[in-house]
Protein backbone atom coordinates (compact mmCIF):
# COMPACT_ATOMS: atom_id res chain seq x y z
CA UNK A 1 0.00 0.00 0.00
CA UNK A 2 2.90 2.17 0.76
CA UNK A 3 4.64 1.22 -2.60
CA UNK A 4 2.13 3.84 -4.44
CA UNK A 5 2.49 6.32 -1.95
CA UNK A 6 6.53 6.13 -2.21
CA UNK A 7 6.48 6.00 -6.38
CA UNK A 8 5.08 9.18 -6.20
CA UNK A 9 7.50 10.98 -4.16
CA UNK A 10 10.91 12.04 -6.22
CA UNK A 11 13.84 9.58 -5.75
CA UNK A 12 15.80 11.78 -3.22
CA UNK A 13 12.91 12.04 -0.38
CA UNK A 14 12.57 8.13 -0.80
CA UNK A 15 15.12 6.51 2.35
CA UNK A 16 17.09 3.92 1.67
CA UNK A 17 16.72 0.52 2.70
CA UNK A 18 16.59 -0.96 6.20
CA UNK A 19 14.81 1.55 7.45
CA UNK A 20 11.48 0.19 9.83
CA UNK A 21 8.32 1.54 7.87
CA UNK A 22 7.02 3.70 10.81
CA UNK A 23 11.01 4.98 10.89
CA UNK A 24 10.60 6.09 7.10
CA UNK A 25 6.51 8.11 8.19
CA UNK A 26 7.69 9.87 10.60
CA UNK A 27 10.88 10.82 8.59
CA UNK A 28 8.58 11.96 5.41
CA UNK A 29 6.50 13.99 8.46
CA UNK A 30 9.65 15.77 9.56
CA UNK A 31 10.34 16.76 6.19
CA UNK A 32 6.84 17.58 5.06
CA UNK A 33 4.33 17.66 8.39
CA UNK A 34 1.42 18.03 6.31
CA UNK A 35 -1.74 19.02 7.73
CA UNK A 36 -3.78 16.04 5.69
CA UNK A 37 -2.57 12.39 4.75
CA UNK A 38 -4.22 9.73 2.97
CA UNK A 39 -5.27 7.35 5.76
CA UNK A 40 -2.94 4.34 5.84
CA UNK A 41 -4.21 1.84 8.05
CA UNK A 42 -7.59 -0.44 8.61
CA UNK A 43 -8.00 -1.36 12.07
CA UNK A 44 -6.72 0.72 15.38
CA UNK A 45 -5.93 -1.27 18.32
CA UNK A 46 -4.95 -1.10 22.13
CA UNK A 47 -2.05 -2.95 23.40
CA UNK A 48 -0.45 -2.80 27.22
CA UNK A 49 3.56 -2.67 26.85
CA UNK A 50 5.94 -3.10 29.34
CA UNK A 51 5.85 -0.93 32.43
CA UNK A 52 1.89 -1.09 32.00
CA UNK A 53 1.76 2.37 29.52
CA UNK A 54 -0.55 1.64 26.79
CA UNK A 55 0.36 2.03 23.22
CA UNK A 56 -1.76 2.39 20.11
CA UNK A 57 -1.53 -0.15 16.97
CA UNK A 58 -2.22 1.27 13.38
CA UNK A 59 -2.76 -2.22 11.68
CA UNK A 60 0.01 -3.57 13.00
CA UNK A 61 2.54 -0.79 13.06
CA UNK A 62 3.24 1.06 16.39
CA UNK A 63 2.38 4.79 16.58
CA UNK A 64 4.87 6.86 17.26
CA UNK A 65 5.32 10.37 18.17
CA UNK A 66 6.54 13.10 15.94
CA UNK A 67 9.95 12.98 17.52
CA UNK A 68 9.50 9.14 16.48
CA UNK A 69 9.29 7.84 20.25
CA UNK A 70 6.96 5.01 21.38
CA UNK A 71 3.54 6.73 21.46
CA UNK A 72 2.54 5.46 24.89
CA UNK A 73 0.16 6.88 27.41
CA UNK A 74 -0.62 5.75 31.26
CA UNK A 75 -4.06 6.21 31.21
CA UNK A 76 -6.16 3.26 29.50
CA UNK A 77 -9.62 5.33 28.94
CA UNK A 78 -6.88 7.99 27.53
CA UNK A 79 -5.61 5.12 24.73
CA UNK A 80 -9.20 4.09 23.73
CA UNK A 81 -9.96 8.27 23.13
CA UNK A 82 -7.11 8.42 21.14
CA UNK A 83 -7.74 5.51 19.17
CA UNK A 84 -11.45 6.59 18.53
CA UNK A 85 -9.75 9.62 17.12
CA UNK A 86 -7.82 7.92 14.80
CA UNK A 87 -10.18 5.20 13.67
CA UNK A 88 -12.59 8.49 13.12
CA UNK A 89 -10.52 9.64 10.27
CA UNK A 90 -11.78 8.96 6.93
CA UNK A 91 -9.85 8.83 3.73
CA UNK A 92 -7.15 12.03 4.65
CA UNK A 93 -5.88 12.14 8.37
CA UNK A 94 -6.78 15.21 9.34
CA UNK A 95 -4.49 15.92 12.42
CA UNK A 96 -6.38 19.41 13.35
CA UNK A 97 -9.09 17.68 14.81
CA UNK A 98 -7.33 15.07 16.80
CA UNK A 99 -6.40 17.68 20.02
CA UNK A 100 -5.82 14.52 22.06
CA UNK A 101 -3.30 12.99 20.14
CA UNK A 102 -1.45 16.36 19.84
CA UNK A 103 -1.44 16.63 23.51
CA UNK A 104 -0.18 13.34 24.25
CA UNK A 105 2.24 14.07 21.59
CA UNK A 106 3.16 17.50 23.22
CA UNK A 107 3.43 15.63 26.54
CA UNK A 108 5.63 12.98 25.25
CA UNK A 109 8.26 14.80 23.05
CA UNK A 110 8.09 18.17 25.51
CA UNK A 111 9.45 19.87 22.02
CA UNK A 112 10.08 22.95 23.78
CA UNK A 113 11.84 21.23 26.18
CA UNK A 114 9.88 23.12 29.30
CA UNK A 115 10.51 21.60 32.96
CA UNK A 116 7.64 21.42 35.38
CA UNK A 117 8.41 24.62 37.21
CA UNK A 118 8.23 26.67 33.69
CA UNK A 119 5.11 25.25 32.80
CA UNK A 120 3.49 26.28 36.23
CA UNK A 121 4.94 29.88 35.37
CA UNK A 122 4.15 29.87 31.79
CA UNK A 123 0.15 29.10 33.31
CA UNK A 124 0.31 31.44 35.83
CA UNK A 125 1.24 34.04 33.72
CA UNK A 126 -2.27 34.91 32.25
CA UNK A 127 -3.34 35.43 36.19
CA UNK A 128 -1.70 38.77 35.83
CA UNK A 129 -3.99 39.41 32.64
CA UNK A 130 -7.41 36.93 33.56
CA UNK A 131 -10.02 37.24 30.84
CA UNK A 132 -13.12 37.73 33.65
CA UNK A 133 -10.61 40.19 35.70
CA UNK A 134 -10.59 42.94 32.72
CA UNK A 135 -13.92 44.77 32.91
CA UNK A 136 -15.07 47.57 30.60
CA UNK A 137 -16.57 50.46 31.49
CA UNK A 138 -18.86 51.35 28.65
CA UNK A 139 -21.35 50.29 27.07
CA UNK A 140 -23.61 49.56 30.85
CA UNK A 141 -25.17 46.41 29.07
CA UNK A 142 -21.91 44.81 28.54
CA UNK A 143 -20.81 45.77 31.79
CA UNK A 144 -23.72 44.49 33.51
CA UNK A 145 -23.29 41.06 31.68
CA UNK A 146 -19.74 40.85 32.86
CA UNK A 147 -20.64 41.80 36.32
CA UNK A 148 -23.58 38.93 36.31
CA UNK A 149 -21.26 36.40 34.29
CA UNK A 150 -17.92 36.51 35.80
CA UNK A 151 -18.14 37.54 39.33
CA UNK A 152 -19.85 34.36 40.54
CA UNK A 153 -16.85 32.53 39.34
CA UNK A 154 -13.81 34.98 40.06
CA UNK A 155 -15.95 34.53 44.04
CA UNK A 156 -16.09 30.48 43.47
CA UNK A 157 -11.98 30.40 43.13
CA UNK A 158 -11.65 33.05 45.90
CA UNK A 159 -13.66 30.98 48.64
CA UNK A 160 -12.25 27.75 47.42
CA UNK A 161 -8.76 28.53 47.61
CA UNK A 162 -8.83 31.01 50.27
CA UNK A 163 -7.26 33.87 48.13
CA UNK A 164 -7.92 37.43 46.83
CA UNK A 165 -8.10 38.21 43.10
CA UNK A 166 -10.92 40.70 42.80
CA UNK A 167 -11.20 42.42 39.20
CA UNK A 168 -9.99 45.73 37.44
CA UNK A 169 -11.29 48.23 34.64
CA UNK A 170 -7.63 49.89 34.52
CA UNK A 171 -5.90 49.13 31.68
CA UNK A 172 -3.10 47.54 34.22
CA UNK A 173 -5.57 44.77 34.73
CA UNK A 174 -6.08 43.37 38.11
CA UNK A 175 -3.83 43.79 41.50
CA UNK A 176 -3.30 39.59 42.54
CA UNK A 177 -1.16 39.53 46.03
CA UNK A 178 1.69 37.87 45.96
CA UNK A 179 0.13 34.97 48.51
CA UNK A 180 -2.35 34.43 46.01
CA UNK A 181 -0.35 33.40 43.23
CA UNK A 182 1.70 31.13 45.85
CA UNK A 183 -1.11 29.36 46.66
CA UNK A 184 -1.36 28.67 42.60
CA UNK A 185 1.71 27.46 42.52
CA UNK A 186 1.61 25.13 45.33
CA UNK A 187 -1.78 24.10 43.96
CA UNK A 188 -0.47 23.55 40.22
CA UNK A 189 2.57 21.60 41.31
CA UNK A 190 0.50 19.06 42.93
CA UNK A 191 -0.13 18.01 39.31
CA UNK A 192 2.14 15.59 37.42
CA UNK A 193 4.07 17.08 34.50
CA UNK A 194 1.42 15.34 31.97
CA UNK A 195 -2.05 16.75 33.70
CA UNK A 196 0.07 20.34 33.64
CA UNK A 197 0.49 20.43 30.07
CA UNK A 198 -2.77 19.66 29.46
CA UNK A 199 -3.54 22.33 32.06
CA UNK A 200 -1.45 24.94 30.46
CA UNK A 201 -3.39 24.01 27.33
CA UNK A 202 -6.74 24.86 28.89
CA UNK A 203 -5.82 28.30 30.12
CA UNK A 204 -4.02 29.41 27.23
CA UNK A 205 -7.11 28.72 24.92
CA UNK A 206 -9.78 30.25 27.31
CA UNK A 207 -7.06 32.69 28.22
CA UNK A 208 -8.22 32.85 31.85
CA UNK A 209 -6.63 30.99 34.78
CA UNK A 210 -9.44 31.76 36.65
CA UNK A 211 -12.30 29.80 34.24
CA UNK A 212 -9.58 26.72 33.82
CA UNK A 213 -9.80 26.09 37.47
CA UNK A 214 -13.51 26.51 37.61
CA UNK A 215 -13.80 24.13 34.56
CA UNK A 216 -11.35 21.39 36.13
CA UNK A 217 -12.75 21.77 39.85
CA UNK A 218 -16.16 21.13 37.91
CA UNK A 219 -17.67 23.81 38.86
CA UNK A 220 -18.63 24.69 35.12
CA UNK A 221 -19.15 22.46 32.10
CA UNK A 222 -16.87 23.31 29.14
CA UNK A 223 -19.88 25.12 26.89
CA UNK A 224 -20.37 27.31 29.90
CA UNK A 225 -16.46 28.03 30.52
CA UNK A 226 -15.97 28.81 26.88
CA UNK A 227 -18.83 30.88 26.68
CA UNK A 228 -17.85 33.24 29.39
CA UNK A 229 -14.35 33.10 27.92
CA UNK A 230 -16.10 34.96 24.26
CA UNK A 231 -18.58 36.85 26.72
CA UNK A 232 -17.88 40.37 25.08
CA UNK A 233 -17.66 38.53 21.65
CA UNK A 234 -21.23 37.10 22.27
CA UNK A 235 -22.57 40.09 23.12
CA UNK A 236 -21.26 41.77 19.80
CA UNK A 237 -22.59 38.66 18.40
CA UNK A 238 -26.03 39.32 19.62
CA UNK A 239 -25.68 43.24 18.82
CA UNK A 240 -24.34 42.80 14.99
CA UNK A 241 -25.17 39.65 14.40
CA UNK A 242 -22.98 35.75 13.85
CA UNK A 243 -20.88 35.39 10.99
CA UNK A 244 -20.68 31.24 10.32
CA UNK A 245 -17.62 31.34 8.88
CA UNK A 246 -16.02 33.28 11.67
CA UNK A 247 -17.55 33.42 14.96
CA UNK A 248 -19.11 29.47 14.68
CA UNK A 249 -16.03 28.04 13.21
CA UNK A 250 -13.84 29.97 16.23
CA UNK A 251 -16.53 28.67 18.86
CA UNK A 252 -16.28 24.85 17.74
CA UNK A 253 -12.84 25.31 17.32
CA UNK A 254 -12.18 26.59 21.33
CA UNK A 255 -15.15 24.22 22.60
CA UNK A 256 -13.02 21.17 20.91
CA UNK A 257 -9.81 22.26 22.22
CA UNK A 258 -11.04 23.00 25.50
CA UNK A 259 -12.78 19.95 26.00
CA UNK A 260 -9.85 17.91 25.05
CA UNK A 261 -7.55 19.73 27.46
CA UNK A 262 -10.02 19.15 30.23
CA UNK A 263 -10.00 15.50 29.36
CA UNK A 264 -6.78 15.02 29.43
CA UNK A 265 -5.98 16.80 32.57
CA UNK A 266 -8.77 14.53 34.04
CA UNK A 267 -7.44 11.24 32.55
CA UNK A 268 -3.93 11.90 33.59
CA UNK A 269 -4.58 13.09 37.13
CA UNK A 270 -7.28 10.57 38.10
CA UNK A 271 -6.20 7.04 39.62
CA UNK A 272 -9.67 5.18 39.45
CA UNK A 273 -10.15 2.68 42.18
CA UNK A 274 -13.44 0.40 42.62
CA UNK A 275 -14.85 0.34 45.78
CA UNK A 276 -17.54 -2.25 46.05
CA UNK A 277 -20.01 -1.07 48.24
CA UNK A 278 -21.61 -4.64 50.35
CA UNK A 279 -25.12 -4.73 49.41
CA UNK A 280 -27.05 -4.73 53.08
CA UNK A 281 -29.64 -7.48 52.57
CA UNK B 1 -30.77 13.39 32.21
CA UNK B 2 -27.96 11.12 32.33
CA UNK B 3 -29.59 8.82 29.84
CA UNK B 4 -29.42 12.06 27.31
CA UNK B 5 -26.55 12.37 27.91
CA UNK B 6 -25.41 8.89 27.51
CA UNK B 7 -27.64 8.80 24.49
CA UNK B 8 -25.99 11.67 23.02
CA UNK B 9 -22.29 10.17 23.20
CA UNK B 10 -23.50 6.99 21.25
CA UNK B 11 -25.18 9.33 18.45
CA UNK B 12 -21.79 10.66 17.90
CA UNK B 13 -19.51 7.70 17.95
CA UNK B 14 -21.95 6.23 15.88
CA UNK B 15 -21.74 8.98 13.21
CA UNK B 16 -17.99 8.35 13.42
CA UNK B 17 -17.67 5.17 12.94
CA UNK B 18 -16.96 4.06 8.93
CA UNK B 19 -18.63 1.13 8.87
CA UNK B 20 -22.34 -0.14 8.27
CA UNK B 21 -24.39 -0.47 11.44
CA UNK B 22 -23.88 -2.28 14.36
CA UNK B 23 -20.06 -2.15 14.14
CA UNK B 24 -20.21 0.50 16.21
CA UNK B 25 -21.02 -1.40 19.06
CA UNK B 26 -17.18 -3.21 18.75
CA UNK B 27 -15.59 -0.37 19.39
CA UNK B 28 -13.38 0.02 22.31
CA UNK B 29 -15.00 3.24 23.58
CA UNK B 30 -18.95 2.38 23.24
CA UNK B 31 -18.12 -1.07 25.69
CA UNK B 32 -15.95 1.49 28.16
CA UNK B 33 -18.83 4.39 28.16
CA UNK B 34 -22.06 1.91 28.51
CA UNK B 35 -19.90 -0.32 30.52
CA UNK B 36 -19.44 3.29 33.02
CA UNK B 37 -22.82 4.39 33.08
CA UNK B 38 -24.25 1.08 34.16
CA UNK B 39 -21.80 0.80 36.97
CA UNK B 40 -22.79 3.73 38.29
CA UNK B 41 -26.60 3.67 38.06
CA UNK B 42 -26.59 1.50 40.96
CA UNK B 43 -25.40 3.71 44.13
CA UNK B 44 -27.28 4.04 47.47
CA UNK B 45 -26.13 7.55 47.68
CA UNK B 46 -27.93 10.50 46.63
CA UNK B 47 -25.21 12.78 45.92
CA UNK B 48 -22.42 10.45 44.75
CA UNK B 49 -19.17 12.47 44.03
CA UNK B 50 -18.32 9.83 41.70
CA UNK B 51 -21.34 10.04 39.83
CA UNK B 52 -21.09 13.68 39.44
CA UNK B 53 -17.37 13.27 37.94
CA UNK B 54 -18.41 10.77 35.54
CA UNK B 55 -21.24 13.10 34.54
CA UNK B 56 -18.77 16.19 33.84
CA UNK B 57 -16.49 13.79 32.36
CA UNK B 58 -18.94 12.06 30.22
CA UNK B 59 -20.57 15.63 29.31
CA UNK B 60 -17.03 16.78 28.38
CA UNK B 61 -16.27 14.33 25.73
CA UNK B 62 -19.97 14.67 23.82
CA UNK B 63 -18.78 18.44 23.85
CA UNK B 64 -15.33 16.96 22.11
CA UNK B 65 -17.00 14.80 19.85
CA UNK B 66 -19.70 17.16 18.80
CA UNK B 67 -17.64 20.22 18.31
CA UNK B 68 -14.76 18.36 16.70
CA UNK B 69 -17.43 16.99 14.19
CA UNK B 70 -18.92 20.55 13.55
CA UNK B 71 -15.23 22.52 13.15
CA UNK B 72 -14.59 19.63 10.56
CA UNK B 73 -17.94 20.27 8.90
CA UNK B 74 -17.30 23.93 9.04
CA UNK B 75 -13.77 23.23 8.03
CA UNK B 76 -14.80 21.18 5.02
CA UNK B 77 -17.43 24.02 3.85
CA UNK B 78 -15.46 27.32 3.73
CA UNK B 79 -11.63 26.60 3.96
CA UNK B 80 -12.02 22.88 2.45
CA UNK B 81 -10.51 22.83 -1.51
CA UNK B 82 -13.84 23.08 -3.66
CA UNK B 83 -14.74 26.15 -6.54
CA UNK B 84 -17.04 28.79 -5.54
CA UNK B 85 -18.52 30.90 -8.07
CA UNK B 86 -17.96 34.38 -7.33
CA UNK B 87 -21.26 35.66 -6.61
CA UNK B 88 -21.49 32.94 -3.57
CA UNK B 89 -17.56 34.44 -2.72
CA UNK B 90 -19.25 37.56 -2.60
CA UNK B 91 -22.11 36.73 -0.34
CA UNK B 92 -19.53 35.07 2.12
CA UNK B 93 -19.07 38.46 3.42
CA UNK B 94 -22.04 40.37 3.02
CA UNK B 95 -21.77 41.76 -0.97
CA UNK B 96 -23.62 41.34 -4.26
CA UNK B 97 -22.40 41.31 -7.32
CA UNK B 98 -23.16 44.56 -9.88
CA UNK B 99 -26.34 44.72 -12.11
CA UNK B 100 -25.29 46.07 -15.34
CA UNK B 101 -28.42 46.52 -17.12
CA UNK B 102 -26.86 46.98 -20.50
CA UNK B 103 -25.03 43.93 -19.67
CA UNK B 104 -21.03 43.61 -19.82
CA UNK B 105 -19.46 45.18 -22.45
CA UNK B 106 -17.43 42.05 -24.00
CA UNK B 107 -21.25 39.83 -23.63
CA UNK B 108 -22.85 39.41 -26.78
Amino acid sequence: MLARFWARAPAVLRPGLGCQVMGRMTEWRRRYPATERKKFYQDVSISQGEGGAFEINLDRKKLKTPQGKLFTVPSEVLAIAVATEWESQRDTLQFFTMHLTTLCNTALDNPTQRTKEQLIRAALKYLDTDTVCYRVEEPPGLVELQRNEWDPVIEWIENRYNVVIGSSTSILGPNIPKESKETFEQHLSSYNSWALVGLEYIIHQLKSVVLSLNLIDRNLNVEKAVLLSRLEEQYQIECWGNVEWAHDYDLHELRSRTAAGTLFVHLCSESSTVKHKLLQD
Amino acid sequence: MAARLLRGILKELRSLSPGPGGIYRESAAYKYITEQFRKNQVTSEKLCRAQQELYHQASTYRCLLQSVRQHQALHQEYHGKRERPTGEVAQLVGLKLPQQPGGKGWEK
